[in-house]
């Protein structure tokens, strides 16, 4: 009996003393953001800031936190009951998952201007320095002794919209049809050795490990990796078309309500559109909406045809359905098919 | 050092080895070899895993290392995974008793049904675990509906983190103490019983004693797997960071974010843990020989 | 010890223990088991068939149960070995060595995971060298098998080291004075004695294997229909909004998990009796 309450004594003085450790974390206000993977440096300098900003005009303190990982999966999160004051996912089709479940206002999109996107993006290719083979636009991927790297366009949202980009290409092309996009995507994914579950993960395999040619990126994470993570070790190609994606953003009314936070949640999504928050988007370099922020940064930005979604492949619900969803053209390129 | 004790005490272990015939023995050649084989082997799987953690965290010095450790969030996780395992390893010491006494101190039927449903969370994988109680919390359960209505939260919360992990670690105590117990058999507590002890006498005089080493080590295992544990935590966390994000999970979350010597810096932590759980099972197994 | 205890036996405490037990394995592992099955009820026998049955899910059937038994054979020869060198030789050494196979017992599986993968990458210590040479381990089922052997290394060495040491000496010597060469005694008297432990640790190692993900994860490629794991699919499944096939393939995981396991249990309950009858 002596050994067990040596065991336990120790233990449960450990619990008490955590107990009373982890209210105290807890002070003031508090906000989650949900968020998908690259995102993690962009919310925290818009949370310092806006936490600055939130206590000098109501003198509460602030502490907002942050989840991230693969859009997807962060959605799902959120369904299940992640209590997100906010989310702001990689794509539409996401918050509208989480607005099917009833948590989120079916007009969503609506409430924020600019399809509630604050910031935009696009896919490029990151290479290593120098290009060695000599990748030039998408059909380029496809050739044999490339490897490519690219999250899973099952859970990732930057794989969805790089996968869409490549298929809109094809469909651009002299004679091009769905079927040549297909072969283009079939060609692809031949070279692809690993599937991540997200954007962070495969450019870590990429940058970190060493592996592929290419990474088939978001905009701001190859300028993270090109300008800030390793400069002179890696280069940007721009294909000669690319995708306007649109990181969307919504308050989860559920759980505003219930917790009672709507105005400051509304604020806090409003403050991405300011001069300010865009300021600090394109220093972490997604694409500010706003002309004047744009301009300032537009030596930033490369200059690249961009389709959206809607027009070509007719929104999100569609695009799912045809590409992602069991049996779409993802399963079908991977032999999966029915 | 143990190792030549045993051996000075009992000489006796020691002359027929190596008065052995030849033919109880390998060719010298043969069994370097395959001292070498086994050598190699545990070299690449073992010690090398072991060592790379250690180096990796030490690559940018001891100042990134300090301060991967003391950044909040990280300490944020750390407290984290003690306040876990401080409410799950007793409960599951609690329960690891009275499984194994029941298990191997009686016998009636379904008795090995019993034994497989103990050591089920065993061979669940950790991802069906998590998976488990998101299906029951989840908002779109009805108990999870009802726990959101009154402002309870579960899973994305401590409570979800501590009952993935107890259910991951639920047979660890209980493992150990089954073949111990049956192996030592109950004649003296039967004799303390004759001799007119109360049954808590019994258990606390006569059983408690008889496994404390088995307990002992149990309860390190547990301890070891709750601090570790991975995937069933990881469908549980919402990885809110710096609230729900355990020691394993910051470990990911490090990982992702270009931080690799940060991350190995917590997984050294980690592994020290594991060194210390190795070290504490030496000492038991000595203890017990003697 | 001869006389197995009649029924339940006279000791106190089986209405106390047997219901602490009964309870909270009622509470934490029957209920979250009955949603998998329920839930997985909801789904009608066709959906549910064809999520089971789906190419992406036979494939990962295919990959998990093939590495898990990969890995676990590959224990079981390496951990008659070590079993066998740890009980039988003296080395420097041998003490730590014998402490340190418990390792992956007692390491966080994530860290196992990177780990190995930094150790197994083109760059890393090892993938280095076997880059040159056309062998891939990181990010192809071949890192699977790497991660599962890791994991399940110390089931044989430890289910084998104590029978080794109890082997009689005089079956050996026996055998010996019969003219037997050392390699048939190792054959005919050794193996056989040694193979029902080595076997169960063989189990353990491989339904461990199957359920594994914190150490694959990081190492496998994650391809579909080539390095995907099942426990990775019911993820992807979760992470696409279909609970429903998440559910499904992991009630299949579940109870090809459970009868594996009792029939371990069984078979080790069949050699505790035969042990007590002989």
């Amino acid at each position: 009996m002596p050994m067990l309450r040596s065991l336990l004594r120790p233990a449960a003085a450990l619990a008490a003393a955590a107990a009373l450790a982890v209210p105290a974390l807890a002070a003031g206000r508090t906000m989650l953001n949900v968020s998908y993977d690259p995102t993690r440096e962009l919310y925290q300098d818009v949370n310092s800031v806006f936490a600055r900003q939130w206590k000098e005009k109501t003198g509460e303190d602030l502490e907002i936190r942050q989840s991230h990982g693969g859009s997807g999966k962060q959605a799902r999160s959120v369904i299940d009951g992640l209590e997100a004051d906010v989310v702001t996912l990689a794509l539409a089709f996401d918050v509208d998952a989480i607005a099917r479940a009833g948590q989120i206002a079916k007009d969503w999109q609506k409430r924020l201007p600019d399809n509630s996107a604050p910031y935009t993006s696009t896919m490029v290719f990151l290479v290593r320095k120098g290009n060695p083979k000599k990748l030039r636009d998408w059909n380029d991927l496809a050739r044999p002794g490339v490897t490519v790297i690219t999250p899973n366009p099952k859970t990732s949202g930057a794989a969805r919209w790089n996968y869409l980009a490549a298929w809109g290409w094809a469909l651009r092309q002299p004679g091009g049809s769905e079927a040549s996009a297909k072969e283009l995507l079939r060609g692809i994914f031949k070279n692809v050795p690993i599937l991540d579950t997200g954007a962070r993960a495969s450019t870590v395999t990429f940058v970190e490990r060493g592996i592929g040619d290419v990474l088939l990126a978001w905009e701001n994470e190859a300028l993270l990796v090109v300008k800030d993570l390793k400069p002179g070790e890696y280069e940007i190609v721009v294909p000669s078309v690319s995708i306007l994606a649109e990181p969307t953003v919504a308050v989860v009314d559920k759980v505003v309500a219930k917790r009672r936070t709507r105005e400051l949640a509304e604020t806090y999504l409003r403050f991405l559109y300011t001069p300010e928050g865009q300021e600090i988007a394109a220093r972490h370099y997604y694409r500010p909406r706003q002309a004047e922020v744009a301009a300032k940064y537009a030596s930033v930005f490369p200059k690249v045809t961009l389709i959206s979604i809607d027009e070509v492949f007719g929104g999100w619900d569609k695009a799912n359905a045809a590409h992602f969803a069991d049996g779409g053209t993802f399963d079908q390129i991977f032999g999966v098919g029915r | 050092m143990p190792d030549r004790l045993l051996r000075f005490r009992r000489p006796a272990v020691t002359v027929p080895e190596s008065g052995r015939s030849r033919h109880l023995d390998e060719p010298p050649l043969v069994r370097a070899a395959l001292i070498g084989a086994a050598l190699l082997f545990l070299g690449l799987f073992l010690v090398l895993p072991l060592v790379t953690v250690f180096v990796e965290a030490f690559a940018k010095g001891l100042g990134t290392y300090a301060a991967a450790l003391s950044d909040p969030m990280a300490r944020a996780a750390i407290r984290l995974t003690l306040v876990t395992a401080a409410i799950v390893v007793p409960v599951n010491l609690v329960f690891g008793v009275a499984a194994a006494w029941s298990v191997a101190k009686f016998d009636y039927r379904g008795r090995h049904l019993l034994t497989t449903l103990i050591d089920l969370p065993f061979s669940v994988s950790p991802v069906v675990s998590g998976l488990l109680f998101v299906l029951l919390f989840g908002a779109n359960a009805a108990l999870g509906r009802w726990l959101a209505d009154h402002d309870l939260k579960v899973i994305f919360a401590l409570p979800g983190i501590v009952l993935a992990t107890a259910f991951v670690t639920a047979p660890f105590v209980a493992r150990e103490l089954i073949p111990l117990m049956r192996a030592q058999g109950s004649d003296e507590e039967l004799a303390a019983l004759t001799l007119g002890a109360s049954g808590w006498q019994m258990f606390r005089r006569i059983s408690l004693p008889k496994m404390k080493w088995g307990l002992l080590f149990g309860v390190v295992l547990c301890n070891a797997r709750a601090m570790g544990e991975f995937g069933a935590v990881s469908v549980v966390s919402g990885h809110i960071r710096g609230e729900t994000t355990t020691m394993p999970l910051h470990v990911e979350i490090l990982y992702n974010e270009y931080q690799l010597a940060a991350a190995f810096a917590v997984a050294s932590l980690l592994t020290l843990l594991a060194v210390v759980t190795l070290v504490v099972k030496a000492v038991v197994e000595w203890r017990t020989h003697e | 010890m001869r006389a197995r205890p009649r029924r339940r036996g006279p000791l106190p405490g089986f209405g106390l223990s047997i219901g602490v037990t009964l309870a909270y394995l009622g509470l934490m592992v029957m209920i979250p088991l009955s949603t998998l099955v329920l839930g997985s009820t909801r789904l009608g026998l066709a959906e549910f068939w064809s999520a089971v049955s789906a190419p992406r899910a036979l494939a990962s059937y295919r990959l998990s149960i093939g590495a898990a038994l990969l890995a676990a054979l590959v224990n079981l020869g390496m951990g008659l070995l070590v079993a066998w060198v740890l009980e039988r030789y003296r080395f420097p050494g041998r003490r730590l060595i014998d402490g340190l196979v418990d390792l992956p017992f007692a390491l966080p599986t994530a860290v196992a995971g990177i780990a190995l993968t930094t150790i197994y990458s083109s760059g890393g210590v090892i993938g280095r060298f076997l880059e040159p040479a056309g062998i891939k381990v990181a990010y192809t089922p071949l890192g699977v098998v790497v991660a599962l052997t890791f994991v399940g290394l110390p089931f044989v060495v430890r289910t084998v080291q104590p029978v080794l040491r109890d082997l009689p000496a005089e079956l050996e010597e026996a055998a010996a004075s019969l003219g037997a060469s050392r390699l048939q005694i190792v054959r005919r008297v050794l193996i056989p004695e040694l193979l029902p432990a080595a076997l169960t640790g063989f189990v353990l190692a491989f339904a461990r294997g199957l359920g594994e993900y914190g150490s694959v994860i990081f190492i496998a490629g994650n391809m579909p229909m080539r390095s995907e794991i099942t426990p990775l699919l019911i993820m992807i499944k979760l992470e696409q909004y279909d609970t429903g096939g998440a559910t499904a393939i992991a009630l299949v995981f579940l109870l090809a998990s459970f009868a594996m396991l009792f029939a371990l249990n069984r078979l080790a309950a069949r050699r505790e009796a035969h042990a007590v009858g002989a």
